[in-house]
């Protein structure tokens, strides 16, 4: 069996506090692995520690933050023992990153073309000339009209849409094998986000890309995923293939997160079933099981002790007493 | 039959832009231009499009924030257009706002009995016991504890200073309460909690919502009635589970095709409309979405369709006409 392209073992990332008196537990004691090629979706609520967790594959955490234990194995090597340098050559190259505001990932002094030819110069020591033309050509893959004179443009120049489409030829330059997308297409508006999951899908097909979704959304994880990793309080709660998943859910918070949501097809004029409480504050999360105030099969043993990763079905795990033998 | 609670006919808001000196030369933005719906007492109009299809300035139509170019809006049987400063006051007595962003909306410096109580002084000339009492008993609708009144927003988390923006809203015992996007900033599992405390707020007190949302699953949910808007106009509107089940207008059949599915075997018809929202300095002549619709007339790019009866609800759409009206 071929080794996956990405392996995240027991990863945990902690904030610390100026004086070092607090300790967040952003990501606490992650594993997946994801296949070449194929989409994994990360979804949880705000402070459950996703985007902590791709910026930590990444290695592009802020100050405050540290990695204090586990592996990532990318492609066969550690990304933990890379020194910043060789990180350097590996961001942007072998793994992109899409962040959820494009005007934050464009800088506007440059215009279009300067900035989706820099990678390739950067990494792939390509010349200006050739640089130019092939982003010219990036630029008509992910479907903008008159690309030749749009490279001349700067980005304010350009609505949200074709921006955030312009990040995604950043994103693809140089070919990677993984792209991480944080919250892609929340700031656009539902036909423009249609248009942007198509693109981001036929440039996965064309690139054989490796994806990582991290949303909030669990519609988008429904279109997009094979499989998706739920995370709450830092932990990843529940983890599968996506019909399992959606069929089968076995942890209680993903259960209740999928029957809270109103859906199209429904004939409701009936109450949603709501989760009741409130999400952790991630500084501070209740004992044993994060979730266990929330929970609505709460049993004595769930306040003490924090569930481990239990396998429930092929390929799918949950932390969570119920599945416990 | 009972009477609308709110009835907007017609109604325009143009905004110029670029102006020149001396005023010349300016273009105009028609962000409402002809919209005309009624909103029922104890039922909800749901209104859902893109950024700049002119929801928004409906919302401050209805509120009375911006005063319409044209047309006119009757609130009770009472046209709002001309109403005196004391009318105007009287009139936003009977409709409240509940905004998107929770950590906007709430004075940070105001304990929340005093930001629950602020419409009450406003408008009423209460004791203060009085005030307390009711105080008291809308923290309790929105369940949230007395105690609560002590405290700042800053102590309540996101789901919990939405109730308490709820609970303003419905101080002065409003009839319509404009609801512009007041879940979508919360977490995903706080928003079923303020659905459905809408849902039975609305049961409890007969009150009418305008809800404005992008989350169409959502609107569908609370809405009875729902209008779709494209550019400043009104391009599909009618009872809320037969819009979101056979959208009839290209353009609501798009946006619901674009709306994400509950479920990974969700069938659903991929319809990816080419093209952006053009700007509605210059909207495209005749129907406004005939450029990225996929089933575009030539009558299209020249005539404009009008919102007329079709089944069940009404569409601005050549398709759904026949032969053109003598």
């Amino acid at each position: 069996m071929t080794e996956p392209l990405l392996e995240l073992r027991s990863l945990s990332t902690h904030y610390e506090s100026a004086r070092g008196t607090r300790v967040t537990r952003a990501v606490d004691d992650v594993s997946l692995t994801l296949e070449r090629g194929r989409t994994l979706g990360i979804v949880g609520e705000s402070g459950s520690g996703k985007s902590t967790l791709a910026l930590t594959i990444m290695r592009l955490l802020p100050p405050a933050a540290r990695i204090v234990g586990g592996e990532i194995r990318f492609e066969g090597e550690d990304l933990l023992q890379k020194s910043p340098h060789e990180m350097q050559a590996i961001r942007g190259k072998r793994i992109a990153m899409i962040l959820q505001d494009p005007m934050a990932s464009l800088n506007p002094l440059f215009t279009v073309g300067d900035q989706v030819s820099e990678s390739l110069r950067v990494h792939e020591g390509a010349s200006r000339k050739t640089a130019w033309a092939r982003a010219r050509g990036l630029l008509e893959a992910v479907r903008i009209s008159a690309p030749a004179s749009r490279m001349n443009e700067f980005p304010h120049q350009m609505s949200g849409g074709m921006r955030q489409r312009i990040v995604g030829a950043i994103a693809v330059a140089c070919e990677p094998r993984l792209l991480i997308a944080d919250e892609p297409t929340t700031s656009l508006d539902l036909t423009i986000q249609a248009q942007y999951l198509s693109l981001l899908r036929d440039l996965q097909r064309q690139h054989h890309l490796a994806m990582i979704f991290i949303t909030h959304n669990l519609g988008i994880v429904a279109k997009m995923c094979d499989a998706v990793a739920v995370m709450y309080a830092g932990r990843v709660v529940e983890a599968g293939p996506i019909r399992q998943i959606f069929n089968k859910p076995a942890h209680p918070y993903t259960r209740a997160l999928l029957d809270s949501i109103p859906r199209l097809t429904d004939d409701s004029h009936m109450r949603l079933p709501a989760i009741d409480g409130q999400p952790p504050d991630p500084s501070a999360p209740p004992s044993g099981c994060a979730f266990h105030p929330r929970c609505p099969q709460v049993m004595a043993r769930c306040r003490e002790q924090a569930p481990p990763s239990l396998t429930v079905a092929a390929g799918q795990t949950a932390r969570c007493w119920l599945h416990a033998p | 039959m009972t009477t609308a609670l709110l009835q907007a006919r017609d109604l325009r808001k143009h905004f110029s832009v670029g102006r020149g000196l001396f005023g010349r030369g300016g273009a105009v933005v028609r962000a409402v231009d002809g919209v005309s719906f009624e909103i029922m007492p104890g039922q909800t109009l749901g209104v859902v499009g893109e950024s700049g299809c002119g929801k928004t300035t409906t919302a401050k139509l209805v509120l009375c924030l911006e005063t319409p170019t044209e047309g006119s809006v009757d609130f009770d049987g009472h046209p709002l257009v001309g109403l005196d400063a004391e009318g105007v006051r009287r009139y936003r007595r009977s409709v409240q706002a509940v905004f998107q962003d929770p950590y906007a909306s709430l004075s940070p410096r105001m304990r929340v009995g005093a930001i629950i109580a602020e419409p009450l002084v406003t408008h009423e000339d209460l004791q203060r016991e009085k005030v307390d009492a009711r105080v008291k008993e809308l923290l309790d609708f929105v369940g949230l504890p007395a105690r609560a009144a002590t405290l700042f927003p800053h102590e309540f988390s996101g789901g919990q200073r939405q109730r308490i923006a709820i609970a303003r809203a419905l101080a002065v015992s409003p009839k319509l309460i404009v609801l512009d996007e007041p879940v979508s900033a919360l977490d995903v599992s706080i928003r079923a909690q303020i659905l459905n405390l809408l849902r039975d707020l609305q049961t409890q007190l007969g009150v009418s919502y305008l809800f404005i949302a992008h989350d169409l699953a959502a609107v569908a949910h609370m809405s009875h009635t729902i209008a779709v808007m494209y550019l400043g106009k009104i391009v599909e509107i009618g009872p809320a589970a037969a819009i979101a089940k056979t959208p009839q207008h290209p353009y609501t059949q798009a946006l619901f095709a674009a709306a994400l599915p509950s479920h990974p075997d969700e069938a659903r018809d991929e319809i990816v409309i080419p093209g952006e929202v053009p700007s509605p300095v210059a909207p495209p002549s005749g129907c406004h979405f005939h450029p990225r619709c996929p089933q575009a007339m030539p009558r299209c790019s020249s005539e404009a369709p009008a919102l007329r009866a079709h089944d069940d609800r009404r569409v601005a759409c050549h398709l759904y006409e026949g032969a053109p009206a003598a």
